[in-house]
């Protein structure tokens, strides 16, 4: 898929030099590779979402609903009476430029429109113009433009360049957040029916059959099955992880990119092996078969419509706490919107470790655990045996998805279960980890094929800065704790750092995870040969070393 | 033209403030009217915006977390860029408001061939700091106008200002402090390229009515040295609500005053309502606690939902035979 996209030093072949033309003159251009094909009529009506209707971005007419710019201007209003951050973050700008070079896909493009001040000032111009002042009255002069289809049209190429990643609002002075306007415009967008069929197919797949990928419920069976076989061969044990199952301690949510495609369905076998090998009451479930939740990135009210499975299939199982897969949007959705949403659990207890005794405090109102926290904890009270030296093959590095690092601060709990289960683990530069990090360029709903150079050129500074340590230290392994890095970086990988493999935290978790009762693991979690122990000439150093992570 | 226009309309403010008292004997226009209408707008203006962005619901709690969050004991929470209780947002608006913390992370991204380089970049952050502060002493030190008698920390704040104890009257350092950072504020803005091209005419007017305010006013200090006493006669006439005016002030006065009664007026309707917004601001002012207390969205919509009765009664064959358990059994 990526080698079709144009040669790699063609794509890089851009300056930052600015159009002569300022931007609200300049008419937005449909370039191939940077946008996703428009939703299908039928997609959005089976969700009964607005104004589903034929028609395409490369297409001349758009064929918008008729009145559609009142439906625009009275979507403005109500959404600046519903969210203040909206209304705030159309006022207080400065344009003071601080955010300009923060966004991925400025950075890899050059395109001054994709420089998050700019993007948001394709939305405030309309604001201005029609519910200002200054902007009725003096128009152009103060950044106010009317609506019109083009404005449309360019409101939908932007936003759909936009992955909400909200590294530009850590640096801006006010926190204005070019998600929060991005979210705003696609919902805008949304009321006239336009969306991404990307976005909208795995809205309707997962309102209807439970997850984005589409999987029925003996579809999910199978892909556990075999992925249960796997792990017949290389552990020699069997499991049966339960679905469905009433009366469980917990239920287990994962996003279903871990049901589907390899690596996420590596990372499923690392969470499988773990809670198996700690006798937990958990299970799983085919309605619930989805943490992630691409409705969030269409409207407010169809991503409270998928969220509400979650806590719906909690309270029919009658379990007491929930655990959440390694999802990024997931997270930022569990921690910031899903108890205001679909709330109060107060049909839940507050998670306890049932192993360690831990309390989950921090989650005493969603009662929903990270699984990075809940392996962090088991790690520490040494609780588990794990064997580093199996993942001595892979000199690992670490990417902070952007919701879990900015809409959670969930930062050191996957580093420290890094640290116990690899022995060769480097961060990358400083200005692209924790809180600075860098979207991979796919997120909030953009991983699709036909977007590729949009893809490619969004996660370039990413790719960068994995390259970087590749040459200072051999680092050949991408860790992450998201569904949407590992369904995109492969691609991103193999068109900037060949050779790098993508790897959910848990995967790691599985390999060095020492079960009760094994003999010498000799493949990891994709069937590949591990690599040979030491001799017993240097048997005591490794076991000396060994020692301090195997204990307990 | 979005350099000219701003600025030729601040150089009309000026010269109409100049005209209008020099030769048309508008003293009380200028010098009465005028900023008393500008109070007005201000405080009207400011409350007005204050309000109407109080009146839009925060339907959720979406902080950026700049920092670790607070889970288990062992990990050390980042308890003001991550803040989970109030003391910790207090604390991260108090950095934010005081010392602008996120301006501070600012770097730079330079494309050197097929690479990317990221700088440190701190002169915004330096630039807008000193401007702010050295805004903030001058209005403080203002007081002294409006004050009678003069309380003794303005005087000591005074002294300090002015304590390198050169020219005569002796010169301010907030007022060469100002200077250079509004000249930079402006000379980034026209020579940098980028920050040229997303710069709107409604950016360079306010910076071009704060520089004309601050331009007339060291024009009054070390040129043109004009009547203090008078000067104060006029304003405590002004906040005692008996204006009157006193003859020989100079019409540089009034260009001083016009063009600051501009700058208030013209505040709540501009993006300078920064200034209220940024308390306001929901990615900042917000606790990360939403997993520990629950928030609650005024307006949370009833949604049609996808049930799992309905799920199950579309799949239920399926599931059977892949030996799920029913509920309808």
């Amino acid at each position: 898929m990526a080698n079709q996209v144009i040669p790699e030093n063609e794509l890089l072949d851009f300056t930052y030099d600015l159009p002569k033309t300022d931007w609200m003159h300049t008419p937005v251009e449909f370039k191939p590779g940077m946008y996703c094909h428009g939703a299908k009529e039928k997609t959005v009506e089976a969700v009964g979402m607005p104004n589903g209707h034929a028609w395409s971005p490369a297409d001349e007419d758009w064929h918008l609903p008729e009145g559609w710019k009142e439906t625009v201007l009275n979507g403005m209003q109500s959404l600046m009476g519903k969210y203040r951050s909206f209304k705030l973050f159309m006022d207080v700008c400065v344009r003071c430029g601080a955010c300009a070079d923060k966004c991925h896909f400025y950075m890899a493009s050059g395109d001054p429109k994709n420089m998050p001040v700019v993007r948001a000032e394709l939305l405030r111009s309309v604001y201005r113009r029609y519910f200002t002042l200054s902007g009725k009255m003096f128009g152009e002069l103060v950044g106010a433009r009317d609506l019109t289809e083009d404005v449309i049209k360019e409101w939908y190429y932007y936003f759909f360049q936009c992955t909400e990643c909200r590294r530009c609002s850590v640096f801006c002075p006010y926190g204005i957040d070019q998600a929060e306007i991005t979210m705003m415009g696609r919902e805008l967008l949304n009321l006239l029916g336009l969306n991404t069929e990307w976005i909208a197919g795995p809205v309707a797949n997962c309102y209807n059959k439970g997850n984005h990928v589409g999987l029925e419920p003996q579809t999910i069976m199978s892909n556990v099955e075999f992925m249960m076989e796997d792990l017949e061969e290389i552990t020699g044990k069997t499991y049966r992880p339960s679905f469905n199952r009433k009366g469980a301690e917990i239920l287990f949510v994962v996003p279903s990119g871990d049901l589907y495609a390899e690596p996420g369905t590596h990372t499923f076998m690392g969470y499988i092996m773990l809670l198996e090998e700690l006798g937990l009451d958990y299970t799983l479930s085919t309605y619930a078969s989805e943490g992630g939740n691409f409705g969030f990135f269409t409207a407010n009210d169809m991503a409270k419509r998928l969220n509400a499975k979650m806590y719906a299939e909690a309270k029919r199982l009658g379990v007491k706490w929930m655990l959440g897969g390694e999802c990024g949007h997931m997270w930022r959705l569990v921690n910031q919107y899903m108890d205001t949403w679909n709330g109060p659990a107060d049909f839940l207890e507050v998670p306890v470790s049932p192993v360690t005794g831990t309390r989950f405090e921090n989650a005493s109102a969603t009662k929903m655990v990270h699984i990075t926290e809940f392996t962090a904890d088991l790690l520490y009270h040494d609780k588990i045996k794990v064997d580093p030296s199996r993942n001595d093959h892979l000199v690992v590095t670490y990417h902070d998805s952007c919701n879990t690092a900015r809409a959670m601060g969930l930062l050191e709990e996957p580093r420290y279960i890094i640290n116990k289960v690899c022995n060769n683990f480097h961060e990358m530069a400083e200005e692209t980890i924790r809180e600075k990090t860098l979207c991979c360029g796919s997120g909030a709903g953009l991983n699709a094929g036909e977007n590729m150079e949009l893809r490619m050129r969004g996660g370039f500074p990413r790719a960068q800065a994995v390259r970087q340590v590749r040459d200072a230290y051999g680092v050949n392994t991408l860790a992450n704790i998201c569904a949407i890095d590992r369904a995109a970086f492969p691609a991103l990988m193999d068109y900037w750092v060949p050779g790098t493999r993508v790897t959910g935290v848990h995967e790691l978790v599985g390999n060095a995870l020492v079960l009760e009762g094994e003999g010498e693991r000799t493949l990891d979690l994709r069937l590949q040969e591990l690599p040979r122990k030491p001799k017993p000439a240097s048997a005591d150093a490794a076991s000396g070393e060994g020692a301090d992570h195997v204990q307990g | 033209m979005k350099i000219a226009i701003p600025l030729a309309l601040t150089a009309l403010l000026a010269a109409l403030a100049w005209a209008g008292t020099e030769y048309l004997g508008l003293q009380v226009l200028f010098g009465i009217v005028v900023p008393y209408v500008a109070v007005a707008c201000f405080v009207i203006g400011f409350v007005f915006r204050l309000v109407n962005w109080g009146r839009s619901a925060v339907p959720f709690r979406i902080p950026t977390t700049c920092g670790q969050q607070k889970s288990l004991p062992w990990i050390k929470q980042n308890k003001i860029e991550n803040p989970s209780s109030f003391a910790g947002v207090v604390g991260r608006m108090l950095l934010e408001v005081l010392v602008f913390r996120s301006l501070f992370r600012n770097t730079k991204t330079e494309k050197r061939g097929d690479k990317l380089g990221v700088g440190s970049a701190k002169w915004l952050w330096l630039g807008a700091l000193v401007f702010h502060w050295s805004f903030l002493l001058i209005i403080v030190r203002h007081l002294r106008f409006f004050l009678d008698p003069v309380p003794a920390f303005l005087a000591g704040i005074d002294g300090a200002d002015a304590f390198l104890q050169v020219g005569l009257p002796l010169l301010y350092i907030t007022d060469l402090t100002i200077v250079a950072a509004l000249t930079f504020l402006f000379i980034r803005r026209v020579v940098v390229p980028r920050v040229r091209y997303l710069s709107l005419p409604n950016d360079f007017f306010p910076l071009f009515l704060i520089i004309g305010v601050v331009l007339a006013g060291v024009a009054m200090r070390y040129v043109f040295r004009i009547d203090l006493v008078g000067v104060k006669e006029m304003t405590m006439g002004l906040v005692t609500l008996h204006p009157a005016i006193v003859d020989g002030v100079g019409a540089i006065f009034y260009v001083h005053l016009f063009l600051a009664s501009a700058l208030i007026a013209y505040f709540p309707f501009s993006k300078l309502m920064h200034a209220g917004g940024i308390v306001l601001s929901p990615t900042r002012n917000a606790a990360n606690d939403s997993r520990m207390v629950r928030h609650v969205n005024p307006w949370n919509p009833d949604v049609k939902v996808h049930t799992y009765a309905e799920y199950e009664d579309e799949y239920k064959d399926k599931m059977a035979k892949a030996g799920l358990p029913l509920d309808a059994e």
